[in-house]
């Protein structure tokens, strides 16, 4: 929250359902269960210093099984904070959260922990790999965890590491890696599992032009093959990928659209200069 | 069209025909693919404006061709072209122009001006971003133009989010 008008405009401290979230009212259980991901009247304040900031103020986002959402908005709009807390990275100030027809709002730091090792794959900005480990033991880790044998860990880290060309690297340690092929093992690693959803914080935010070719070619595949997909991000080639592009604005929704290609039958290449024109 | 005629002709001189596969080879997909109308029509004004020569070169299966070549005047006009900077894309200034004017008229706020901008800057960018995985990645100028264009709509883009911190 670097932007001190955020401050000044909701610096007056309010009770904790501060939220412009609908007033009271449960939703209808339909809609609970048709979403894969839904947040309802969201809050999420930070005190710091006798100062409260509402960073998100009563957002309502749902996403589809299969779906793949982008959320842009300036910076200090809230993007990252609603995504840390929709994957219970943070808790929620106030409203509710509710993955695959199950409100987890409440849920305690270990039950959390115990959901996201199931059913969410998390990639961060800056890969957050564990620099101890060989990329080989990052991408196992996660199924270890979850349960799965050794033998069954090491299958599936063997072919995502395949699909995602860094078969030669396995053994390697991260640090060893180019920042795109670090950011292309955290994707290998938020699959692991087969999350029913992977959330990810501008995940080419750190990497040149050809890295990031590499990493949406990465998501897009995923997302074609029926992984549902909710990112943060600022860059349009990303978000113009996604099904939907929702808008973040102080913290609320300010925007929320499918992203609707420009009809194709033109000459190709030569008519960008004149869409650029 | 003038100055990329005279620059292939500042190499050697050539035939219309020869011009119009030489700027296509040159530029792959990247270039608006010259009608050779439009090359012979541009050489005579060439040639009026004393920028080019030509003569007429007997064949002997076909009729004869006439070939171009840059005169000092030519040469000249080409120089300078290549020295002088070239404008920069300019900003797209009818959408600001409508962003500032429009509230001030009542017509709409300013919020939905934007949002319906960045959902069209969006279409483009997936319209771009499919034109890139169609073309040949060997064609390095089409390749270069399109990350051009991406790179200035992202400036668009961020250029709309500056706008909706200062406005709403």
């Amino acid at each position: 929250m670097s932007r001190s008008r955020l401050g000044e405009a909701r610096g007056n401290a309010q009770g904790r359902s501060g939220g412009t979230g609908p007033p009271g009212g449960e939703p209808s259980p339909l809609r609970h269960n048709t979403a894969l991901l839904r947040t309802s009247g969201l809050v999420k304040t930070y005190r710091t210093d006798g100062v409260t900031v509402q960073a998100v103020r009563g957002v309502d986002i749902e996403l589809a099984v299969g779906e793949f959402v982008a959320i842009m908005g300036p910076s200090g709009s809230g993007k990252s904070t609603l995504l840390h807390v929709a994957a219970g990275l943070e808790p929620a100030t106030g409203g509710e959260i509710w993955l695959r027809g199950e409100r987890v709002d409440g849920l305690s730091t270990a039950s959390w922990a115990v959901l996201r090792r199931r059913h969410i794959g998390f990639v961060f900005q800056f890969f957050n790999l564990l620099s101890n480990m060989t990329v080989a033991d990052n991408v196992e880790l996660p199924a270890l965890l979850a349960g799965a044998t050794a033998r069954q860990a090491r299958k599936r880290r063997e072919e995502l590491l395949a699909e995602l060309g860094l078969a030669e690297k396995a053994n390697a340690a991260p640090a060893r890696l180019s920042g795109g092929e670090q950011q292309r093992v955290a994707l290998a690693r938020a699959l692991a599992n087969e999350p029913s959803l992977l959330l990810a914080d501008e995940p080419t935010g750190n990497l040149d032009s050809s890295n990031t070719r590499d990493v949406l070619r990465l998501l897009g595949r995923a997302h074609q093959a029926g992984q549902a997909i909710l990112l943060v991000t600022h860059d349009a080639r990303v978000a113009s990928m996604a099904d939907r592009v929702i808008n973040l604005f102080d913290g609320m929704v300010a925007d929320d659209a499918k992203v609707v290609p420009l009809p194709r039958g033109m000459n190709g290449v030569r008519d960008v200069l004149e869409l650029r024109g | 069209m003038r100055q990329p005629l005279l620059a292939l002709l500042a190499k050697e001189p050539a035939h219309g025909y020869e011009l119009k596969l030489a700027l296509e080879q040159t530029f792959g997909q990247a270039y608006p693919s010259p009608n050779i109308g439009q090359v012979y029509v541009t050489l005579k004004r060439l040639e009026q404006d004393g920028l080019v020569c030509s003569q007429d070169v007997a064949q002997t299966t076909r009729p004869n061709k006439r070939v171009y070549e840059l005169t000092p005047a030519g040469r000249k006009a080409l120089n300078e072209w290549v020295e002088e900077p070239s404008d920069g894309p300019r900003i797209r200034d009818e959408f600001f122009v409508k962003l500032i004017l429009a509230p001030m008229a009542g017509l709409a706020d300013r919020m939905a001006l934007m949002n319906k901008q960045r959902r069209h800057y969006l279409g483009l960018m997936r319209r771009l971003t499919e034109l890139q995985a169609d073309t040949d990645p060997a064609d390095t100028p089409a390749r270069l133009l399109i990350e051009g264009a991406v790179l200035h709509l992202q400036a668009d883009l961020d250029w709309l989010e500056r706008c909706l911190e200062e406005f709403v």
